[in-house]
């Protein structure tokens, strides 16, 4: 199930003024598998995605994509390496219907005659290769679908753009029991199509489900990022909460500041 | 790979589920009683060639700013200003032309100086709808307020161009080719006109990449913001192109009337904002049609001209509209909630 890594970070920094969110962060993403990010609030967790995703800058580190040093620098670039951000507050208009959604800012036909055709017919098929099966027409508008129905729009969305890497913020955070469990399922398939994917959560039941390796966050540190078949639930509960647990994570985190 | 089958496409939808849930099939059902109505009080003055000619004429030049209005209340915005950028237009194109002419008179200009006056009035209507753009997407002043300033001001300059009074010697040739012109005797070059650019932005609206994105700025900003949309740029080039098709309206006014009618323009901006809404374009922004104002430009022009041959009162005419837009405002809050409910 190892792979190359797809995505790397190595020695990433982020500060706001003087508050210092990530230190020397190394993060691994690999292709045909699930990376759990976990970590208590405030982290770091939304503050890393979004700097892989280029909406922040960061102050110091590298990033690796595909085996290449890249410079992201800003969501244009993120996307056109084919890093995809799925984010919590879903990024959807709602008036709009599920194709003009999925395809919003990369519209297909001329700038004068779109091709809702081809729109409609490869939104179509994206679904069906996700085994949606969920959503009556491709053509409701956004704001009459469950919260479920939406996620799963905003993460076909991600996979439409023949993306590398994607990141999902919290996909299940809103979410009923069922429509949990048919989002997770298609998580499980992004990483089965060959792509990275990155799941956000505060959900160990999901992260544990789903997940191939777990990276824990705390307090602006990578602490461990392992595989998730050699840890427990409770050693991951304890990297969150206390940065360490037995021989994993940070040698002493009372010294660790902000 | 599953099949197809689970995604029925938008065909598959019934029809009549469709026409029965979009606000323009009610409004125009509306206007077709309206004119059914007024057609059987009084068939033989009512239902005329002659009074629907003149009810296009008079239509024309609200309708032009009515389909500039649609997309900046798409967007979520509004534009109280076309009223008064629209005298601006027509009073610097017409100043334009008096410069131009020989002892201030344009009266006998020719086309190289009423070409100049439409340049100028594009020009000037353009120039307003930029500076509202800026302000609104870039300053992020709120539209109400942005254009309740322009407003003013745009009425202030244009009284000032000509110390308060109208501009009065238009060209002849603009006033019997567009004004009162008409294309095979029977259709009117004013007419003519705001057809032809009611289908050119309708096609920009509906099909057209700036169409989606002004409808998606307008149902969710950040969302636009995140699909890499430039909103601030798009949100100028909206009420860019409102601040153009009133620049148009002032010179199809101007030909039309042969004034500036610096008083006469007043409500145009309320009477647009009523048609766009009760066409079904909801205030809240991201959902609406060029057909849906067309439809909803026209009650009002049919329970005018239909109370006037009826000899009813035309106050209430007034009133109805209101009513109308009321009740239409209505309907889009009902369907969001329901909407929301689910």
């Amino acid at each position: 199930m190892s792979s190359d890594p797809i995505l790397e970070i190595k020695g990433l920094n982020k500060s706001f003024g003087p508050v210092h969110v990530l230190h020397d962060v190394d993060f691994t993403v690999r292709a045909g598998e699930v990376t759990a990010l976990v970590g208590d609030n405030g982290a770091g967790k939304s503050t890393l995605v979004k700097c892989i995703a280029g909406i922040y800058g960061h102050d110091s580190g590298t990033v690796t994509f595909q085996g290449n040093e890249v410079h992201i620098r800003g969501p244009k670039d993120a996307a056109q390496l084919g890093i995809e951000v799925v984010y919590q507050d879903l990024a959807l208009a709602d008036n709009l219907d599920i194709v003009q959604n999925m395809f919003l800012g990369r519209e297909r036909g001329s700038r004068w005659m779109l091709d809702e055709a081809a729109m409609e017919k490869a939104a179509r098929e994206t679904l069906a290769s996700l085994s949606v099966r969920t959503v009556k027409s491709v053509r409701t508008p956004v704001a009459s679908l469950s919260g479920g129905q939406r996620q799963t729009v905003a993460i076909a969305k991600a996979v439409l753009w023949n993306s590398k890497v994607v990141l999902l913020d919290e996909p299940t955070a809103a979410l009923g029991v069922a429509q949990t469990r048919q989002v997770l399922d298609l998580v499980r398939r992004l990483a089965e199509q060959g792509l990275g994917v990155v799941l956000i959560s505060h959900n160990m039941a999901d992260v544990f489900e789903v997940a191939d390796r777990i990276a824990t966050l705390y307090l602006g540190r990578m602490v461990a990022q392992v595989p998730t078949k050699e840890v427990t639930n409770t050693q991951v509960v304890e990297l969150i909460t206390a940065g360490r647990s037995g021989e994993l994570g940070l040698a002493r985190p009372d010294t660790v500041t902000i | 790979m599953t099949t197809l089958d689970g995604l029925p496409t938008a065909e598959r939808r019934s029809l009549g589920a469709r026409l029965l849930s979009a606000n323009t099939f009610w409004i125009a059902l509306v206007l077709l009683a309206l004119i059914v109505v007024f057609s059987a009080i009084a068939p033989e003055s009512f239902l005329t060639f002659f009074n629907f000619q003149q009810l296009f004429i008079e239509t024309a030049v609200l309708l032009v700013i009515a389909v500039g209005m649609t997309f900046v209340i798409i967007t979520g915005g509004i534009d109280l200003s076309v009223g008064s950028v629209l005298i601006f237009a027509g009073m610097i194109s017409a100043k334009t032309m008096e410069w131009m002419s020989p002892g201030q008179d344009a009266s006998n200009a020719g086309w190289g100086v009423i070409t100049a006056g439409l340049v100028v009035a594009i020009a000037g209507g353009s120039l307003w709808g930029l500076i509202n753009g800026l302000l609104v997407a870039r300053a992020n002043i709120p539209p109400l307020i942005v254009t309740l300033g322009t407003l003013g001001a745009a009425l202030g300059v244009a009284s000032l161009l000509n110390d308060g009074t109208n501009v009065r010697t238009v060209p002849l040739e603009l006033r019997d080719s567009l004004g009162f012109g008409t294309l095979e005797g029977n259709i009117p070059n004013l007419v003519v006109v705001a057809v032809v650019i009611t289908v050119i932005f309708g096609l920009v609206l509906h099909t057209t990449r700036f169409g989606r994105y002004t409808f998606a700025i307008g149902s969710n900003p950040e969302a636009a913001r995140r699909a890499g949309i430039g909103v601030t740029r798009h949100l100028t080039n909206v009420y860019l192109l409102t601040g153009f098709l009133a620049g148009i309206a002032g010179f199809m006014s101007l030909a039309y009337f042969q004034s500036t009618t610096i008083s006469g323009h007043t409500t145009d901006n309320l009477n647009a904002i009523a048609g766009v809404v009760m066409g079904g374009t909801s205030l809240f922004g991201g959902i609406g049609t060029i057909l849906g104002t067309v439809i909803g430009v026209f009650i009002p022009a049919v329970l005018q001209k239909g109370f006037n041959i009826i000899g009813v009162q035309p106050y209430w005419q007034m009133i109805a509209v209101g009513a109308v837009l009321v009740a239409a405002v209505w309907f889009d809050q009902q369907r969001r909630r329901s909407q929301n409910k689910r």
